[in-house]
């Protein structure tokens, strides 16, 4: 006969118990900076030739004495020769080209989403999950995409750096939904399939065609048009005789 | 974020909305009109330009608030200033709306309850309770405002629980508890605009937005302290102040800082016989609301190596404690032993000399036949008279007095660093350099000032140069243009060895100049002290006569003298050394006497622009110590020479013949327009640590190590046992 024990055992035991009772609520981010061996101060950053020439170019829109404001764009073109992300060094050199504190450029780098503050793979999949994209299925894509890189957690890397995948909101597209952004492109009108076929592309290197996957042109209807269907009127028809 | 600035914080020379500047977006012109609001009821009359809640202070209505500050930026980002504006739909934070011509403004209705509450709903939703373990209890923005507006129940019942941010490590002064911050960003307006020091921002956004440097790193600046009286809450609290009293048992004394030139107002909170805590006092004319870290926490140097009775020193060389009457009368045996005669009796005046006891000794020593008063000036400056002369009080003054700085256009610095020798100073320079078009230049070691000028040189060939006009550039051509141009000459210049140059330059260029630099209206040429006894010294004629200047002392007086030169003293001489720490002055004594420390007595001290402000005792003395005339009138009576006044009225008496601005305490005597004589590195390379209070403190040693001398050591630990000190 099986005996029970006095005491059931609990389904889940907390193996130590914690003082506060507050479970912690995490960021996806820290916004402290911590010196690691692939982002502290010391590695060195300088735009290229070209990307100096162009960073001239955008300080030269702005009047002399507000040049800071040109500290999103340059921070843009920093994170883009940086691999796709804004390391310290990127931060202080853009604060150093435009004769402002360092804290006022991590400011605005912190703030905005787009600048990445750590590595990210060669391509850099942001698949929509606001709203519109989620009623439309973007649950099984963001599935789908996380199990075809080899079982992925939104906000991870591939383990041979080729892709980063993580969960934006909306990217404006909501009208081709569901949606992702690989890099500065935009695949529209996804299936669990096209996704995996956009992926496969990429993982050889090749750049699949941008928009819809569904075969329509940009927004169209789907189902083809219903209005505005007949042929648009040329110039003078169905006018007076005079004017034909 | 930063919006106009707030009345209080702009320069005195510039108007409301100001008028174009270098440094400024706008370019409308002032209009300086009054307007008429009516705040519940009642009109007022404010400037044009106002923010709505000085309009409703002004008229009597009290409007909570955290993220505004009279001396700081708007930043409207708190919202528990809202009212309500007739025929406005929503209510409006006042803080950042200006006040209208004809507005109807309510700050006790229904309406404007609801939004306190709902505003303190959502600043208490991410709030730690720990009220009883913080140091902010008792005197915190949020606990008043919460009791007086807030509800007494929320609707959050987060399961994921309060926002967690991690705790910043700003030096050994400012004590970080991030968890409490309610972001109203007055620490990172302080630290960009008043301190300088522009490492402070916000990161991150939305909930998760967060005070800090980003990356991990110090907040050096010599303000720093100030953010603590700024936070609201208890987020920045005081490191060394952590976990030692309440507000409510403390006893709060007015006084007056002494550890550099400025005379801050302060207020000294003790508990028992122990100084807890060194806090500002408002006073527009001197320190506005600030203080320096070195004013605020040097005080534990106060309760270590305190001299707590008088010491004879032995034939072993070592010192044996005495009683009062046996030291003074060692010290009348020691001067009958030497045999020292007229002016080789010396008195020699240190950094924390108060003004009634350097009367008191002068008399002394006058009446034992001697001129040689002496001072504690760097190397053997202090041995003769002053480079600049005391005849007239313009020669070594702060002339264009401490507020008037705000209404220089052109400001030539001479040989000192503001950020050091006055860092509240500094932080003037700043905000007028910040909202006005002023322009700074800088002859001398070359420093980081927290506002941007033109150096002209090192040395005093550079100044000859840019005075004779020779240098090319902006900053000459504006200042030849500056209708208030201003000279400021450090101190250290009577302690070089092209002092005397530099002064009699000056003054012939004052002099050349006309009424450009000096007239009824201004007086542009500025003497920048950084000893607090000084002005007092200069003023009371403390200084060696001509014929002194050579005469080698038998017998020695060091009062609260610790700058000397050991070398200096003959070592066949008798030496008797009065002050309250045992520093580098005590060693080389035969004979110490115990005196006062600032805080322990009630004292004359007269500040760099020649304004003699009161210092109160706010603890008493440690254990035999006295009060410092005292025993020089003591010692007057043992040496046979009886001083005549018998009480602090009558040294006071005496103050008056002498100089009658010495007892006129806070007021300001306007100097005579009369300018006799007027690498020149600043002398001050260490800040936190200048006189024997701060050389003993634990914080100022601290400090040192982490701003100074920059060691690595971890900082973790130290200051957290508790400190055993007498007194």
């Amino acid at each position: 006969m099986l005996r029970l024990p006095r005491r059931l055992p609990r389904l889940s035991p907390p193996s130590s118990r914690l003082i506060s009772s507050t479970a912690p609520k995490r960021s996806d981010a820290l916004f402290i900076h911590r010196d690691t061996p692939y982002n502290n101060p010391e590695i060195a950053f300088k735009f290229d030739a070209q990307n100096l020439k162009r960073a001239q170019e955008i300080i030269s829109h702005y009047p002399p004495q507000y040049k800071k404001a040109a500290t999103i764009p340059l921070l843009d073109l920093g994170q883009r020769q940086n691999k796709g992300w804004t390391s310290i060094s990127v931060m202080n050199y853009v604060a150093e080209l435009l004769e402002m504190p360092p804290m006022r450029v991590y400011e605005v780098a912190t703030f905005y989403t787009m600048f990445n503050r750590e590595p990210i793979g060669t391509n850099f999949v942001q698949v929509c999950t606001t709203t519109p994209c989620m009623l439309r299925g973007s649950t099984d894509i963001l599935n789908t995409t996380c199990a075809h890189l080899g079982g992925l957690k939104p906000g991870e890397t591939t383990k041979d750096g080729k892709f980063t995948v993580i969960e934006v909101e909306c990217q404006g597209a909501c009208s081709n939904a569901p949606m992702m952004a690989v890099n500065d492109d935009f695949y529209e009108d996804l299936t669990p399939e096209t996704t995996k076929k956009i992926l496969d592309a990429f993982a050889k290197g090749e750049k699949p065609k941008p928009g819809p996957q569904s075969g329509r042109k940009t927004s169209e209807n789907s189902a083809g048009l219903t209005a505005l269907t007949t042929k648009p009127y040329g110039p003078g028809e169905f006018c007076q005789p005079e004017f034909q | 974020m930063l919006r106009i600035v707030a009345s209080a914080s702009r320069p005195s020379s510039v108007s409301l909305l100001s008028v174009a500047h270098r440094r400024n977006l706008s370019s409308t012109s002032a209009r300086q009109a009054d307007i008429t609001l009516t705040v519940d009821g009642k009109e007022v009359t404010v400037p044009q330009g106002s923010a709505l809640i000085q309009a409703c202070e002004a008229a009597g209505s009290p409007i909570p608030r955290f993220c505004y500050h009279d001396r700081l930026a708007i930043a409207g980002n708190c919202r528990m200033c809202l009212v309500e504006v007739a025929r406005s739909p929503k209510p409006v934070a006042s803080c950042a709306a200006p006040a209208m011509p004809g507005a109807v403004v309510f700050t006790n209705t229904p309406l404007v309850h609801e939004a306190r509450e709902g505003v303190m709903e959502f600043l208490l939703s991410n709030h730690p309770l720990d009220c009883p373990i913080c140091d902010q209890g008792g005197e915190c923005d949020l606990q008043d405002q919460s009791i007086r507006y807030g509800s007494d129940r929320t609707r959050f019942h987060e399961i994921a629980g309060k926002r967690a941010v991690s705790n910043k490590d700003l030096g050994p002064i400012v004590k970080t508890s991030m968890n409490r911050c309610i972001q109203c960003t007055r620490c990172v307006r302080f630290a960009n605009e008043v301190a300088g020091v522009e490492d402070l921002g916000t990161t991150g956004r939305g909930n998760d937005l967060q005070i800090g440097m980003y990356v991990e790193k110090m907040m050096d600046s010599e303000l720093s302290g100030n953010v603590i009286d700024l936070c609201p809450v208890g987020a920045l609290t005081s490191k060394p102040y952590a976990m030692q009293a309440r507000p409510w048992e403390l006893k709060t004394t007015e006084s007056v800082d002494v550890l550099d030139a400025l005379g801050s107002n302060i207020r000294v909170d003790s508990r028992g016989v122990q100084v807890m805590r060194v806090q500002p006092r408002t006073n527009d004319n001197v320190n506005e609301e600030w203080i320096s870290d070195k004013t605020r926490y040097a005080y534990d140097g106060l309760r270590f190596q305190r001299l707590t009775t008088p010491l004879i020193k032995g034939p072993d060389n070592r010192f044996v404690t005495a009683s009062w009457p046996d030291a003074l009368a060692a010290i009348a045996a020691g001067l009958n032993q030497t045999g020292a005669k007229g002016n080789e009796i010396k008195a020699i005046a240190g950094h924390l000399a108060d003004t009634e006891t350097l009367v008191v000794l002068k008399d002394l020593i006058n009446r034992l036949g001697s001129d040689n008063l002496a001072s504690d000036l760097e190397g053997k400056y202090g041995n003769a008279p002053p480079v600049h002369g005391i005849d007239v009080r313009s020669n070594y003054s702060f002339n264009s007095t401490i507020a008037g700085v705000e209404s220089a256009d052109a400001i030539l610095l001479v040989g000192t660093n503001p950020r050091h020798e006055a860092a509240v100073l500094n932080s003037r320079i700043r905000k007028s350099w910040l909202h006005t078009d002023l322009v700074v230049g800088m002859v001398g070691t070359r420093a980081d000032t927290t506002y941007g000028f033109e150096h002209l040189g090192e040395d005093a060939k550079a100044l000859e140069k840019f005075l004779s006009g020779k240098v090319k550039g902006e900053f000459a051509e504006r200042w030849a243009q500056a209708k208030r141009p201003l000279i400021m000459v450090g101190s250290s210049m009577a302690e070089h060895a092209d002092g005397e140059a530099v002064f009699g330059m000056l003054a012939r260029y004052v002099a050349a100049t006309g009424e450009r630099i000096v007239r009824e209206d201004w007086n542009g040429f500025n003497v920048l002290q950084r000893v607090a006894s000084r002005p007092a010294l200069y003023e009371t004629g403390f200084v060696p006569s001509r014929a002194a200047t050579s005469t080698t002392p038998k017998f020695i007086f060091l009062l609260n003298a610790d700058e000397v030169d050991p070398a200096s003293i003959p070592a066949d001489a008798f030496v008797v050394y009065q002050g309250h720490h045992g520093d580098r002055g005590a060693a080389l004594a035969d004979v110490c006497l115990p005196g006062c420390a600032y805080t322990e007595k009630s004292s004359t001290w007269v500040n760099t622009e020649g304004r003699s402000q009161l210092g109160r005792a706010a603890v008493p003395p440690p254990g035999a110590a006295r009060e410092d005339w005292k025993i020089v009138r003591a010692l007057s009576e043992v040496l046979g020479v009886d001083l005549p006044y018998e009480d602090l009225v009558g040294v006071r008496d005496r103050m008056w013949a002498i100089s009658p601005s010495l007892v006129r305490w806070d007021g300001l005597e306007g100097t005579s327009l009369e300018v006799a004589k007027a690498g020149l590195g600043s002398l001050m390379s260490n800040f936190y640590q200048t006189d024997v209070v701060s050389r003993a403190s634990v914080t100022m040693a601290q400090c040192t190590r982490a701003f100074v001398t920059r060691e690595k050591t971890s900082l973790e630990g130290l200051g957290k046992e508790p400190l055993q000190a007498h007194a």
